[in-house]
């Protein structure tokens, strides 16, 4: 994927990801914390027992950060640490290796969102703190970090394509 | 509903696992499948019926026999979630955030 930058990156506690996204860094910070819906994968990435519907980021320091249920349910993912609109965002990722919620796991996710020209934002987005998977942190690790097939990324972008062109 | 979860806690168990394993690159009937393996032939019956549930095992008849193969539902849904996680999600976010820009341009 072109415009997924290889950081070359060998911290075992950390995976680190950056892309390049067209758009204004106040949209990009805005489609990133106020429209999961649109963007988060919560067919497959939730962890509640109902259908995902939403996840929310809370807009401050000690907010919740969770998905929704159909059913109207709610689900906690982690807290948030930084709030810095629009370049600076610290997400307390809770899940464990299990894939169930441990308030205080601790696992860190830190998104920058750096304006490279008024219409282009690079997004860097930092997973750390990795070994408090304990000894699973590795597997984790693996799953974050991997690049997903070619086959899936294009289905993803002919789907939105067509979105687009509606 | 498939999902991730119910695929991975099916295999979170060595027996199907293995169960699942002997049908990867085959369609066999209950009986094939409990041939030279520890455990007893309805035993195998009751694995394949989680495996079932969880959207990893089809079922068909042939007759008389009842043959199963590998679902690639299932597969896909575990597939997603050991597949670039974060990869995945920037990329999507990606199309939603530069669909915002592309409508917020619009006249």
């Amino acid at each position: 994927m072109a415009d997924q930058i290889d950081l070359n990156w060998t911290d075992p506690n950390s995976v680190r990801k950056a892309i390049r996204v067209q758009a204004p860094q106040a949209i990009a910070w805005k489609v990133f914390t106020e429209q999961l819906d649109a963007w988060w994968p919560l067919a497959v990435y939730k962890i509640g027992k109902t259908a995902a519907v939403n996840a929310v980021i809370e807009p401050r320091v000690g907010g919740r950060w969770y998905e929704c249920g159909d059913d109207g349910s709610t689900c906690d993912w982690g807290r948030v640490l930084a709030w810095e609109p629009p370049s600076r965002l610290v997400l307390a990722w809770d899940i464990n290796a299990d894939f169930q919620y441990v308030p205080g796991l601790g696992t860190e996710i830190e998104v920058r969102f750096i304006a490279e020209s008024a219409n282009t934002t690079r997004v860097e987005l930092e997973h750390r703190k990795l070994d408090r998977f304990g000894d699973r942190r590795d597997q984790m690790r693996t799953i974050f970090d991997q690049t997903g097939d070619w086959g899936k990324l294009l289905a993803s972008f002919a789907q939105a394509a067509e979105r687009a062109t509606d | 509903m498939i999902n991730a979860e119910r695929a991975l806690d099916a295999l979170g168990d060595p027996t199907r696992r293995r169960v699942f394993a002997k049908l990867r690159n085959r369609v066999c009937t209950a009986g094939e499948l409990a041939q030279g393996m520890e455990v007893s032939r309805p035993a195998v019956s009751q694995h394949l019926q989680v495996l079932r549930a969880a959207g990893l095992v089809v079922v068909r008849a042939d007759g008389t026999r009842r043959l199963y193969q590998v679902d690639s539902r299932g597969i896909d849904a575990v597939r997603r979630w050991f597949d670039g996680f974060w990869d995945e999600t920037l990329e999507s976010f990606r199309q939603a955030a530069e669909s915002a820009a592309n409508e917020k341009g619009r006249p």
